[in-house]
This record gives C-alpha cells, structure tokens and sequence, in this order.
C-alpha cells in the first residue's frame, strides 16, 4: 500500500489587471461583465478589446444575476482538488445580458437541474480571498 | 462520382506516399522522441524514400515540455529542413499538416514532408487539464469550477444534443461498440475484447451522460505520415494516395467560448473539403471520424453532411457503422478501443492510405477509393478534413 499524499490543491483564478475589477465585485456579491461603448455587446470573459468590433472602449456593467442553463454535467470522476466534492453539477449560464460563463450549479437534487432551467447568481468562498459566482435555480 | 470539373491547384501537386506507427500501447521504457522517431523511419521505409530526401518537417507531441517540437524532433533525427511547421490544433493538427505540407511543396519550399506525432500520456498519467498559465482565461474562469478536461467539455455537449434531438445514451454506445466490433479485426489495437450496449451504459459515470466506455483510451504511442510531389511519387514503393480536399478551422479554445455546442467546426471544413473535391459525402467510400468520446463522432458525422443536424444518434443506431454495415467508420477500432496517446488524427490518416492501398486484411473495405479523415482538437475547438484517393481527382 501506498502511503497518502495530500490532496492537491484547487486551481483558483489570480486575478490580473484584467480580471480584477470582476474578482473585486465578486467579494461584494455583485455578477459584472464588461460592455462595449462602441458596438454596445456584453463581454465575457474580460479583455483588453472588444471581440465584435476591437474597440477598447470597454465599461464595467452589473448583470442582473439572472440567466438560464445552456448545458449541465453532473461530474463523477473529478480532477485533482474536487474528488471530495463530487458528485457535483458543472454548467454554462446564459447571462439575461447575452454572455455565457462557466459555474456551478447548485441544488439540493441534481438530478432536477435541466437545460434551460432559470437560475440566479450567489457566490461561495473559494479561499484565498476568491469568492466564486455560482446559480442556482431562481426562488 | 461528379467532379466539379478541372481543377488544378496544390492539392493535385502532391501525394502521400508512406505511412506509420510506432509502437502502440503502455511504454514505460520509450521516450515521445523514440516514438516519433520509430515512426519516422518506418514511414519512410514504408515509402522507400531515405532519410536524406526529407527537407521538410511537421512535428508535434502531448508532451508540455518540449517547447520546440519540430526542431527537436529534426535533431534527434539528424534533418535540416526548408519548411518546418509546429501549428498546433490539437488532435486535427495532422490532418492541417498535410495540407501545410502540399502547400509548401506545391510552393517549391521543399519535396519530402515527414510528418510525425509521438505521445507517452499513458506512462507520463498525463492529462490535458492543470499546470497551464494562471493568467490564461480559462484557468481564471473555468478551470475553479472542476470541470474533468476533456470528457466534461464534450460532456456539455452531448447533454446539449440529447436536450435538442432526443439523442439518447444507447445511441451515443453503438459508436462505442461498433469501434471495438472493428478493434477485434486489428492486431494491433489496444482492446479487443468484444462489448456490448449494455456494457457502456452499465461503465462507470464519468461527467455526466458519459461514462467511461464513451470516453477514448489513454494510451503511448506515434505515428507518421510522408507527403511529397507528385513527380516523386512515381517512384516510391507502394501506390500514392492523392489529396483530393482539405480544410482546417477553429471555433475557440474553451468549450464556454463555443457558440453552439452542437455545432463542430466541421460544419465549416467538411462542406469546403468537399466542394475542393468536387464529390458530395455519398461518395466517400470508408470514413475516419475522430472519437475522443462517442458524442463527438454523432456531431461530426452531422456537420460533414453524412446525415441531417440532430439525427446522428439515429444513423449509427441501427449497425450502420459496424463491420458489415454501410457506412464503413473507424476501421482500426478508433480512440475508442485501437490507441489514443492524445492527439488521434495521425492515425486517421494512416488507416484511409492504408485502406485505399488495400492492405487491411479482414477489416478491408471491399473496392474503397474514397476515404475522409475528419480530426477534432482541444475542446471541440479545431476542425480538419481531408478527402483522400486513390487515384488522382
């Protein structure tokens, strides 16, 4: 028998000039994307220019947190910094402003997450400083 | 067959004259440059072109570590080239690098383009998630989500497409099972041993609707191909294979940047590949569709135009796929049960020259002159066809 090793650690997001702004709101419980002043699409993830129109005239927004699941998996084999988690629901949301992004999907029974189901935002610690928006079903 | 009419562009300036493996399997005792120089030269026997003749090379490997594949592989080899090429499109790029390579031949940069792919994924344990640029986006956006890379990215997929046509996980399994009805036909293929629908369904859950009989293998190996112009292919050892069509793409990188998850960037190259080649998908007489998991051959099959959008789960339900049926797929048993280092597409590309040379064996597709490769990369991020013949379009 081997003898165990500590887990590995979670991957966790460090935040840069670019990403900053998105982190920092996040500790606050508030969901931001950037929008574009030139061509007015909604941005995620953050960049330096827009990608419709290569403006760099981009704002911060607040969403308003609400959107729907596009696709879901429930992960059973879990990378390394998970397994103690999983079962666990790994979705995309469409954002009500347009971008999609990666997240949890919380709920008490997975097996009642669905696509297209609607879904608003809460956020969780991560450790680290890193709070991490995740959705669950809207009340 | 149709044919558009004359055509004379780079395509029809080439040939593919030789092609190979390494060593496939569990190789704790090889190096990934071993294994692309053992394919290497039996590429080039296969083609009776010598070492010397190659001045063009396009490498690539699984491993993070080697900065510089094409260079490193050229040392090791002792090759000084005029082209060299290292794109990298994940499990396409080799279906992209044989049309880099007919161009620069076509361009008069070179005459001989080796080819070659060398992995040792299963010894190294290695996988394609972790350890990548903390600054990257995904690795700030998705990867603190735990996400299992690659299966949970296809997982969004296929969930998505069983939500939008009803595709159900019986159908995602005939893909399976039909690859490894093929394996058993295949010497060299890492699991033979027959399966059933019900052994799929019943394989452990991975990310949700894939299990883990969906899922490619994990193995070590190369693989290489020689391309060269068509003059030098009338005096090589065996029957050139010409390139009738190519096209490469990519949608993204991560599998949240997808536009539509059901939708490949095979819906771009399949219809360019094909109107190259002046056929329609009726025409292809053997396919080799890239089977990372079984959700991506349903959608490739659909966006190169062989069945409607959404209806792929029906077409290869009914043995369509398997030996005997119509559609012959996979010959050698896929990266579903034949071998899987990580990047599949060179082995795409060494079973439809081998089917068209005719040299399968029992697995031999009866009369083919027609053969599409069809690579995906990354997260159903990259896209390349290639229509291949044995006679020149």
């Amino acid at each position: 028998m081997s003898t165990p090793t500590p887990s590995p650690a979670k991957p966790l997001p460090i935040p840069n000039t670019e990403t900053a702004p998105f982190w920092d709101a996040a500790r606050e419980g508030r969901l931001l994307v950037q929008r574009c002043r030139a061509c007015g699409e909604h941005i995620f993830y953050p960049r330096l220019l827009c990608p419709h129109c290569m403006s760099d005239a981009l704002e911060w927004v607040e969403t308003s947190g609400r959107g729907t699941v596009y696709s879901f998996t429930i992960v059973h084999k879990a990378p390394p910094g998970f397994r103690d988690e999983a079962p666990y629901a790994v979705g995309l949301v469409d954002l009500a402003e347009g971008p999609r992004l990666m997240t949890r999907i919380l709920a008490d029974d997975l097996d009642r997450i669905s696509v297209g189901l609607p879904v608003e935002v809460s956020f969780t610690s991560a450790g680290g400083g890193i709070d991490l928006p995740v959705f669950r079903a809207c009340s | 067959m149709t044919r558009a009419g004359p055509r004379d562009d780079f395509r029809d300036r080439v040939a593919i004259v030789g092609v190979a493996e390494s060593e496939l399997g569990h190789l704790p005792h090889r190096t990934e440059l071993q294994l692309h120089a053992r394919a290497a030269k039996r590429a080039l026997d296969d083609a009776g072109i010598a070492k010397s003749e190659v001045d063009g090379i396009l490498s690539i490997g699984s491993a993070r570590g080697v900065r510089f594949p094409s260079m490193q592989v050229a040392e090791y080899l002792g090759i000084v080239p005029s082209y060299s090429d290292s794109t990298s499109l994940g499990g396409c790029s080799f279906e992209a690098y044989v049309q880099h390579a007919a161009m620069a031949i076509a361009a008069g940069l070179c005459s001989v383009c080796l080819i070659t792919y060398g992995s040792t994924q299963r010894t190294g344990g290695g996988s394609f998630g972790g350890g990548a640029e903390p600054w990257l986006p995904a690795s700030q956006f998705e990867a603190p989500y735990g996400l299992p890379m690659m299966a949970g990215a296809y997982a969004l997929a296929a969930q998505r497409h069983m939500h939008l046509y009803g595709t159900t996980r019986e159908q995602l399994a005939r893909v399976a099972v039909a690859a490894r009805q093929w394996a058993a036909m295949n010497p060299l293929a890492f699991r033979r041993e027959p399966i059933t629908v019900e052994d799929v369904l019943a394989s452990a859950p991975v990310s949700s609707p894939l299990h883990r009989l969906d899922c490619c293998l994990v193995t070590d190996g190369g693989g290489a191909v020689v391309v060269t112009s068509r003059e030098r292919a009338r005096d090589t050892a065996k029957a050139p294979v010409y390139l009738w069509g190519s096209a490469e793409s990519h949608n993204q990188t991560s599998i949240g940047a997808m536009p539509e998850l059901t939708v490949t960037p095979a819906a771009i190259t399949g219809p360019r590949a094909f109107a190259g080649a002046g056929i329609t998908p009726a025409d292809i007489d053997v396919a080799q569709i890239y089977d990372s998991f079984t959700i991506t051959v349903l959608m490739t099959l659909e966006d190169l135009g062989f069945c409607p959008k959404g209806e792929g789960g029906r077409f290869v339900g009914d043995g369509r796929i398997a030996p005997g049926g119509a559609f012959p797929m996979n010959t050698q048993g896929g990266g579903l049960s034949y071998t899987h280092p990580g990047m599949f597409g060179i082995f795409l590309i060494t079973e439809a020259v081998r089917q068209l040379r005719g040299e399968c064996g029992e697995r031999q597709v009866a009369g083919a002159r027609l053969a599409l490769c069809h690579g995906t990369g990354g997260a159903l991020s990259s896209g390349a066809t290639l229509i291949l013949g044995s006679e020149p379009r």
